[in-house]
């Protein structure tokens, strides 16, 4: 079966070790949210999914004939207009200079961009713009395989609702799988299917929850649920470290049914001594 | 933008056409007009203080200056001096681009590359002249390769420092988006780099006519260095500054009318051009 496979992988940058034993397994359709504090080896992981990383230990197995990547900043090239930087992954398959205009400027449209802004360079947009143009970049190529870090974080809440829809709409109509790292419990539990919580030092499994709740039938109500479902639970208290107790709301028995925990592992092995990244 | 069919839309914008362009860099060009218009403001009232024995008036050059030019010699004189430069200039363009890269994407190389650099540049061009003169006599091949030798090195810095400062995060997202060789190379690349490269070939461009003269003066027997030499040997001021003035007007057309218009189209993402010539 199409999956993306990580198994026991585990990275160290010199003597320090950012990553232990993390599994990871996602099937196509489907979004799993790595969450964390900054400096968990999130966006480490990424990298290593992404293939721009060979990981010190265990192994990453990808049948997913293509993917994309979106990064934390837009990183646009900066010398392309819109619609070359849109083009970029068409470019380099070789897809006719006209049509890889065409389809950009459809997919320009998609995401909101107006066609007075197709020849403008990254310079002259805004920051939304820019996020939305790297948003189409990965969509252009019709990734089986959505790589996404913190990809909403620089936008405000108008923008990063739009940019849910899009995303949920590639999701669902496409059948396109991601990996989604963020450290916005909201963002996750709106569009992730599989929650993987890591906890630093190094980074590691800490818990898993799985929402099996179709993305489209996420309304806000829901994700306000979930969300403080989630932050009321110990194990994400504890990986984010939040103080225990002070925030677990009561809330109605109904609301419990949907977050589902599949897997904690709260520390396990005894504690060594470790100084690092805090 | 290529003229090859594409959506409507990526025309009919805002963007400026190139007439317009053009207008508006020969605009700026007053600025640049006007302060060497300052400068000959005060180089004649100088001239007038001092006397024609130090320092004859900007007019007088002028006539001298077009004295000169009528005769055909002189235009060979200076076309001597412009292929010398030109040739030390172009292989030093060539050589440093070509290594500079190759050592910007070591860190090694950069490592080992930077003392001699800083040796290269740091050697007075006179001292490479006379090794030139050495090796090579009073032929084209000393004033070019004295000319190569100083320029060699600020086009090779250029290179180096643009191939080092390239944005890891651009590098991931040709890696990512799998780029081939060539597109990552023309796409991601060459734009960064040639914004560092173009600066120091600029650079360059002026040490290169610096230092053909200097080597023609005390190299050869044609050139505009050369007539320097005996002009100066007759005391001639009126045409000293003639030949320095034709000198230095080539340099400004070289730099105006060629390198900085191809700069600005090229640097034209940048959004904003710089400040006027």
């Amino acid at each position: 079966m199409t999956a993306l496979a990580l198994r026991g992988v585990g990275h160290r940058f010199g003597p320090e070790t950012v990553l232990e034993g993390v599994d990871l397994r996602i099937a196509p359709g489907e979004v799993l949210a790595l969450l964390g504090r900054s400096g968990c080896g999130k966006t480490t992981l990424l990298r290593i999914a992404a293939g721009l990383l060979t990981p010190s230990e265990g192994a990453v197995r990808t049948d997913f004939s293509r993917s994309a990547i979106v990064f934390q900043q837009p990183s646009l090239l900066p010398w392309k207009r819109l619609l070359d930087n849109i083009a970029l992954g068409l470019k380099a398959r070789g897809v006719p200079r006209a049509e890889r205009h065409a389809r950009a400027a459809a997919l320009a449209a998609q995401v909101g961009l107006r066609p007075e802004d197709h020849a403008k360079y990254p310079a002259e947009l805004s920051g939304g713009m820019q996020s939305r143009a790297a948003l189409a970049r990965a969509f252009a190529v019709d990734p089986a395989l959505l790589l996404l870090d913190e990809p909403f974080s620089a936008l405000d809440i108008g923008l990063r609702a739009e940019m849910h829809g899009l995303l949920a709409r590639q999701v669902s109509q496409r059948g396109c799988a991601a990996l989604l790292v963020t450290h916005d419990l909201m963002d996750a539990v709106r569009l992730a299917h599989q929650l993987v919580l890591l906890r630093p030092e190094p980074g590691r499994v800490q818990a898993r929850f799985r929402l099996d709740r179709p993305l489209a039938a996420r309304d806000d109500a829901w994700v306000y649920q979930q969300t403080a479902i989630l932050l009321a639970h110990p194990l994400v208290r504890d990986a984010f470290s939040l103080p225990q107790g002070a925030g677990a709301a009561e809330l109605p028995d109904s609301a419990r049914d949907d977050a589902l925990l599949t897997d904690a592992r709260p520390d396990p092995r005894p504690e060594s001594p470790r100084h690092g990244c805090g | 933008m290529s003229e090859r069919p594409h959506p409507p839309d990526l025309n009919d914008t805002g963007r400026t056409r190139w007439p317009a362009r053009v207008g508006h860099y020969l605009w700026s060009g007053w600025t640049g007009v006007a302060s060497v218009l300052l400068l000959v403001a005060v180089w004649d009232a100088l001239a007038r203080q001092l006397g024609p024995l130090v320092l004859p008036t900007p007019q007088e050059t002028l006539a001298s200056l077009t004295q000169i030019l009528r005769s055909p010699d002189a235009w060979l004189e200076l076309g001597a001096t412009a292929r010398r430069a030109l040739y030390g200039y172009g292989l030093s363009v060539l050589a440093g681009a070509m290594l500079g890269m190759a050592a910007g994407a070591s860190i090694t190389a950069t490592m080992m590359a930077r003392p001699l650099v800083t040796l290269l540049i740091g050697m007075p061009p006179i001292a490479w002249l006379v090794l030139a003169l050495l090796w090579f006599g009073s032929g084209d091949a000393t004033p070019v390769f004295t000319v190569f030798v100083a320029c060699f090195p600020i086009v090779f810095v250029g290179a180096l420092q643009g191939t080092r400062t390239l944005d890891g995060r651009l590098r991931e997202l040709a890696q990512a988006y799998r780029l081939p060789l060539a597109q990552r190379f023309a796409d991601v690349y060459l734009p960064h780099i040639a914004s560092y490269l173009f600066a120091a070939c600029i650079t360059a461009l002026g040490v290169s006519w610096k230092v053909v003269l200097m080597a023609e003066l005390l190299a050869t027997s044609d050139g505009a260095g050369a007539q320097l030499a005996a002009t100066r040997s007759h005391l001639d001021m009126g045409g000293t500054l003639a030949w320095v003035s034709a000198v230095v007007g080539l340099l400004l057309a070289a730099e105006y009318l060629l390198l900085e218009p191809i700069r600005r189209e090229m640097e034209r993402w940048r959004g904003d051009t710089g400040g006027a010539a």
